[in-house]
């Protein structure tokens, strides 16, 4: 356990941010023009835009804006509705104002249409930011951080180098008592011995098997799986040749709980984040690209992720930073500018495994303490939230709760 | 080996003992010779880094094994040094999703 900074940002509930963000979100995609526009202005000064789309309610969007509209990176938030959707927007106002932080309600259709609305939330924003200056400060140490993990545009290299360097990271970061999150249960198709066999108890060794298997039913009546065509240009052949590529991400340590979107890790340690929705095939694809994958981390609790890419993802997100580990050093070449992390020099003999894996720990305290990752620079905000449906995980999902 | 004053760095990495597979760790142009584990091979097509050989002569129908675990079975013969790809290897899982089959996909839908 070490102290990651003295001035973390403390909430009501007790959480530590180590962002202090603005969150505007619009609750269907009739408001979302109003919502970007109030954000616009504010777009360098930590003001972040999220939102859902659809006009029908979802039990698990709503979930998910809870978790995530109350996430300690987040210091206040104002919602964006039309006025005739189906998002219970009291509701989320409620449970935001509950946690303690700044929160206001926009109806763009009792507001008085678009400008007005535009105009009563950046006035709100303004005054808001300067309220939010005066949350306490306090010390935060690892064992008070949550790490996710997620790969995106891989190909041969991300799990040789970037993929394995972050397993060394995750190792370190258990070992200094964080919580530490990898997921999609769709690419560890094929590897369900192998992970089951990591649980610390035979029951979360099954329901880690079961979460694998739902994956691949899954994936199966849609037809393809976690493989785009990328990946196959970049070398990878298989489902199950990306799987054990993308599981050396989570590194070695014992997997003590299964999470689902918007679930919290209990204490420090390994854990795993169904991304599969339960029941029959609704919906469509379970995450539509590599942001909705980063989202659902962050609903869960994540202060920051780390991200695996082989091709070259330029994403970051909304509410917690993104590093990215560049797995390819001929894709590092040609986007440096998109990078923290040259992992592919492990292929060219100038760096080792150990090496790159205590450089991503190292850059991973940083950006906790407040440094600024690639695609914070470069203005990367994405959020991507859609529909779903899930039940609670069981009490064998949570050996070590507390 | 080429005759080379200075021998160029590796252009294969073996992942683990048990594997019938090595992968390139540098981009190689068609008609280049690069050493598979003592035995020269001549690619016919340019290759990019993280695409996988043949380590040794593998029949169709064995499992290929990369991590030294199997990641699908060859669906022909292929000769040492042969590129270890979707036309001549095939997931034991779910099939693969290619630029190819997607524009399939589109053209149909």
């Amino acid at each position: 356990m070490s102290i990651l900074r003295n001035d973390a940002y403390l909430r009501s509930d007790g959480r530590k941010g180590i962002r202090n963000t603005v969150l505007v979100v619009y609750l269907v995609e009739c408001s979302h023009h109003v919502a970007r526009e109030i954000v616009l202005p504010y777009r360098d000064r930590g003001v972040h835009l999220a939102g859902f789309g659809g006009c029908f309610p979802n039990s698990y969007a709503f979930h998910m804006l809870v978790a995530l509209t109350t996430h300690p990176n987040v210091g206040a938030v104002h919602l964006v509705s039309l006025g005739c959707e189906g998002f219970d927007r009291r509701g989320l106002l409620e449970r935001i104002r509950g946690s303690g932080r700044p929160a206001e309600l926009t109806v763009i259709q009792e507001a008085g249409g678009t400008q007005a609305s535009i105009e009563r939330g950046r006035a709100w924003v303004e005054a808001t930011l300067a309220e939010i200056e005066s949350v306490p400060r306090v010390a935060m140490s690892s064992d008070e951080l949550i790490v996710g993990t997620i790969c995106g545009g891989s190909d041969g290299t991300s799990g040789i180098t970037a993929n394995p360097a972050i397993g060394v990271a995750f190792d370190q970061l258990v070992e200094m008592g964080a919580a530490c999150i990898f997921e999609e249960t769709g690419e560890l198709i094929g590897c369900e011995q192998i992970i089951s066999e990591r649980a610390v108890t035979e029951e979360l060794g099954r329901e880690l098997t079961r979460s694998i298997e739902k994956a691949a039913r899954y994936y199966t009546v849609l037809g393809h799986g976690s493989f785009a065509p990328g990946n196959a240009d970049g070398g990878l052949t298989t489902q199950e040749e990306k799987s054990m590529g993308a599981s050396s991400k989570s590194g070695t340590s014992p997997i003590c709980g299964l999470l689902k979107p918007g679930d919290r890790p209990s204490a420090g340690g390994l854990y795993l984040l169904d991304v599969v929705p339960d029941g029959e095939v609704r919906f469509g694809f379970p995450n539509t690209s590599d942001p909705a994958e980063i989202i659902e981390l962050i609903a869960c609790g994540s202060h920051l992720t780390l991200f695996s890419t082989g091709r070259g993802s330029v994403v970051g997100s909304a509410i917690s930073p993104v590093i990215k580990v560049c797995a390819n050093p001929e894709t590092y070449r040609r986007m440096q500018g998109d990078m923290d992390i040259d992992a592919g020099r492990i292929l060219e003999g100038r760096a080792s495994l150990a090496e790159v894996g205590a450089e991503i720990v190292a850059a991973t305290l940083a950006t906790a303490a407040g440094a600024e990752t690639a695609s914070e620079r470069l203005g990367h905000q994405e959020f991507v939230l859609g529909y779903k449906q899930f039940e609670p995980v069981g009490p064998a999902c949570h050996p070590s709760g507390r | 080996m080429t005759g080379h004053a200075t021998q160029p760095a590796a252009a294969v990495l073996r992942l683990s003992a048990d594997d019938n597979v090595v992968v390139l760790v540098r981009s190689v142009a068609a008609g280049e010779r690069i050493d598979v584990e003592g035995q020269e091979v001549v690619l016919a097509v340019p290759l990019g880094l993280g695409h996988k050989l043949a380590a040794r002569a593998i029949k169709s129908g064995e499992k290929i094994l990369k991590y030294g675990v199997a990641i699908g079975s060859a669906t022909c013969d292929i000769p040492c040094g042969g590129h270890v790809h979707l036309d001549t290897m095939q997931s034991d899982y779910l099939p693969t999703y290619t630029h190819d089959e997607g524009r399939r996909f589109s053209a149909s839908a």
